[in-house]
């Protein structure tokens, strides 16, 4: 009787054990994003979609190397970049070496400085970090580094792809630019005037203002501002709470051009809009899904739905960061060392399934890819946002958008 | 000069929004001496149930039933949760009415989930009702500020002209008097506190539509609801509607109008440094007005606890 306790006991033991070696084996993503206050929607959404992504493009494919799952650990950082650090601290404690983090360029800077850090004084955890939406220009300029890679286009490249639109429309003669009080929204402006003074010269930039991020409640006094300007169009890079108060608010009191946004789509926002936004609202963003580029996509879209009925795929690029992880740690044969595991992702080609090529630029580590400008509205859809019927319709496209465009990215290579 | 006019009018509106919330809140604490913290949870409540039952029954009937249902919600949360808590003092109170709102904020979340809600204006009110030099004012804020304006009336003709009104007034002065003139107070105290929350639920109601229903939409409102009622004076209604309608003016003609810091300082007297953009004051000089709007009522609070503690309307409690 004793034994066979002694042998249940060790069974046990030794069962305990092998379950953690094969949880240790897991390839774990930490997620950093907002999960609760005023941006929670956009950052769960995105955390269905990475872990959708990683279930259905790795797991349920056999997984990697030589069976290793991925793992999607999530931090809520409620958007401050304090807590982002702390996040951090945590996650490479529990032996993460891969962080993705999206929302807000604020967090993005604090993150990628401090990765860079620790990366510098601890060469046996290092970590990369996988920006999926943060689109700072200063984070693959200035503030560079080897172990930061940005798969959205930044706010440069989306704002050259934008103009080019704009510019072609000679109706449009005086453009108002709105944004949030931060280096994202300060860098949306910077880059409207420049491209906007480089293409269309004529353009009168009537006004030019930031209000606080996450605060207003109302956003009337800025839609009065908008409509007593004269202006003919309205650029903004809102997103969450912010995007949808502007826009109703610049809609209902009485502005009648169309509103050139970033993120004007899913997470509730499109289904919010509705009727009152359709062909009024457009917004640059890569990976369109109207018109679908590809049965692939679609099959994974539909799969998708269903798992999250609710759910909008409206950040496809992070399809394309679990894809091109993927891609480099096969390649690299490894998942802990990083440092392969980034040599394979600088300058790597991916064949995206929602259509084009994206290159990861190695001087600079920012994906170039096709940007598209889609107009908000109910008509030839393959796939509708928040199940509202509306949903976002590519207008036109810019392939390879921005290519040569300069950088100041001076990458320092361990 | 025609934005000045526009600009009146989307103040007040913020004003008697910001008012039917701080109103509930201040009854509620003039009676209770208990700050709710829930109270903007409620507001919550009030959009979120209207969305649900305008789904099925339409706008109107949500506008009638949803405030009804946070009211009594209200009632019951302090009938079964802050009387129990009241013997041990307010810090208890206080602590209680934060927890609620943290578990209100996440069974909105567990129910509804993170998203935009699409409540949206009826069709009826969705026109412009009519346009000063091509700034349009929707028929839906007319019908916000008649709203409000008649549960202000309603309010006050209940509190000043009936005879309900007279006993609630007494509880709040002399609770034991009241009770020993065989009024049933704690029952008062019930009806005060789902009224004051039906309140805050009915601001909800008609705000979701024009502010967004989403589950950070009581925190957002959360804090200028109580700098309100500092301002106005603790417990006073008239000082709560003075409050509201001067913070709505404060930040909406602050956001309207591209004051900057430079030109106050300017007119003053003080003239702009020399080489401003090596200056250490840089962001002060650069400031502008719609930066800083949002901080304006909690400044217009400060001064007020400064040179008037008790509030434009309050009396000091000895």
């Amino acid at each position: 009787m004793k034994n066979i306790t002694k042998l249940g006991a060790v069974s046990a033991l030794s069962l305990v054990l092998g379950a953690s070696a094969a949880f240790a084996e897991n390839i774990k993503i930490a997620f950093i994003d907002p999960l609760s206050g005023p941006f929670a929607s956009t950052g769960t959404n995105g955390l269905h979609q990475f872990e959708f992504a990683a279930d259905y493009m790795v797991n349920a494919n056999g997984g990697l190397l030589d069976g290793q799952q991925v793992e999607i650990v999530a931090f809520d950082n409620k958007i401050s970049p304090k807590e982002s650090l702390i996040q951090l601290q945590v996650a490479i404690d529990q032996g993460i070496h891969y962080i993705v983090q999206g929302n807000s360029s604020g967090v993005a800077n604090a993150l990628t400085e401090a990765v860079d850090k620790h990366n510098r004084r601890n060469p046996d955890s290092r970590v990369l970090f996988l920006n999926y939406a943060a689109v700072d220009p200063a984070l693959t300029n200035e503030k560079c580094n080897f172990w930061h890679f940005r798969f959205d286009a930044n706010a440069d490249i989306k704002m050259d792809a934008l103009t080019d639109v704009i510019a072609a429309d000679e109706g449009i003669k005086k453009v108002y630019l709105i944004g949030q009080d931060y280096s994202f929204g300060k860098a949306v402006s910077a880059a409207a005037n420049q491209f906007l003074g480089e293409k269309r010269p004529d353009i009168e930039i009537v006004g030019d203002e930031l209000h606080p991020i996450g605060k207003v409640k109302d956003f009337t006094p800025y839609a009065r501002k908008i409509v007593s300007s004269g202006a003919d169009a309205v650029i903004t890079g809102n997103w969450g709470a912010d995007m949808l108060g502007l826009g109703k608010s610049v809609i209902e009191n009485g502005f009648n051009g169309p509103i050139y946004t970033y993120y004007a789509a899913g997470s509730g926002i499109t289904g919010a809009f509705g009727e009152s936004g359709k062909g009024r609202i457009r917004l640059i963003s890569q990976g369109g899904i109207n018109p679908i580029a590809s049965d692939e996509a679609r099959a994974t879209y539909e799969a998708f739905e269903a798992k999250y009925p609710e759910g909008n795929i409206d950040q496809s690029r992070i399809f394309n960061v679990i894809g091109m992880l993927s891609k480099a740690i096969t390649a690299a044969g490894t998942a802990t060392d990083v440092v392969a595991v980034a040599g394979q992702l600088e300058g790597m080609e991916y064949d995206s399934m929602w259509g084009g090529k994206i290159f990861m630029r190695p001087q600079d580590h920012q994906a170039i890819q096709d940007m598209h400008v889609a107009v908000h509205t109910d008509e030839n859809l393959d796939f509708d946002y928040d199940n509202s019927g509306f949903g976002v319709v590519t207008e036109s496209t810019v392939e390879m958008a921005s290519m040569d465009s300069a950088t100041t990215c001076e990458m320092k290579r361990p | 000069m025609d934005l000045i006019l526009v600009n009146l009018i989307d103040g007040l509106v913020t004003g008697l929004l910001l008012f039917m919330l701080s109103a509930g809140l201040t009854l509620i604490f003039s009676m209770m001496g208990v700050l709710n913290f829930a109270h903007a949870s409620f507001y919550m409540l009030g959009a979120y149930f209207a969305y649900q039952i305008s789904l099925a029954l339409g706008f109107w009937m949500g506008l009638l039933i949803a405030p009804i249902v946070v009211g009594v919600l209200g009632a019951g949360v302090e009938r079964y949760g802050l009387r129990r808590v009241h013997q041990y003092g307010h810090v208890p109170e206080l602590i209680f009415t934060f927890g609620l709102a943290l578990l209100i904020e996440e069974m909105v979340q567990f129910v509804w989930g993170k998203n935009q809600m699409a409540y949206s204006v009826p069709e009826v009110l969705n026109f412009t009702a009519f346009a000063i030099s091509g700034n349009s004012i929707p028929a839906y804020k007319i019908f916000m500020i008649f709203t409000s304006i008649a549960i202000f009336i309603g309010l006050l003709y209940i509190l000043t002209k009936t005879r309900v009104g007279m006993i609630i007034q007494a509880a709040l002065s002399y609770p034991r008097t009241v009770e020993a003139l065989g009024h049933n107070v704690p029952l008062i105290f019930m009806g005060v506190f789902g009224v004051g929350t039906a309140l805050a639920g009915l601001a909800g109601v008609i705000a979701g539509p024009v502010l967004g229903t989403f589950p950070g939409m009581a925190f957002v409102l959360g804090s200028i609801v109580f700098v309100t009622i500092v301002i106005g004076g603790l417990g006073s209604l008239w000082g709560a509607l003075v409050a509201s309608l001067l913070i709505g003016w404060i930040t909406t003609f602050a956001k309207s109008y591209n004051i900057e810091m430079e030109d106050v300082l300017n007119s003053i007297g003080i003239s702009t440094p020399e080489n401003l953009s090596d200056s250490v004051f840089r962001d002060f000089w650069s400031l502008t007005s719609p930066q800083i709007a949002d901080i304006l009522p909690y400044i217009l609070m400060v001064l007020i606890l400064i040179f008037r503690p008790a509030g434009l309307f309050g009396k000091r409690q000895s």
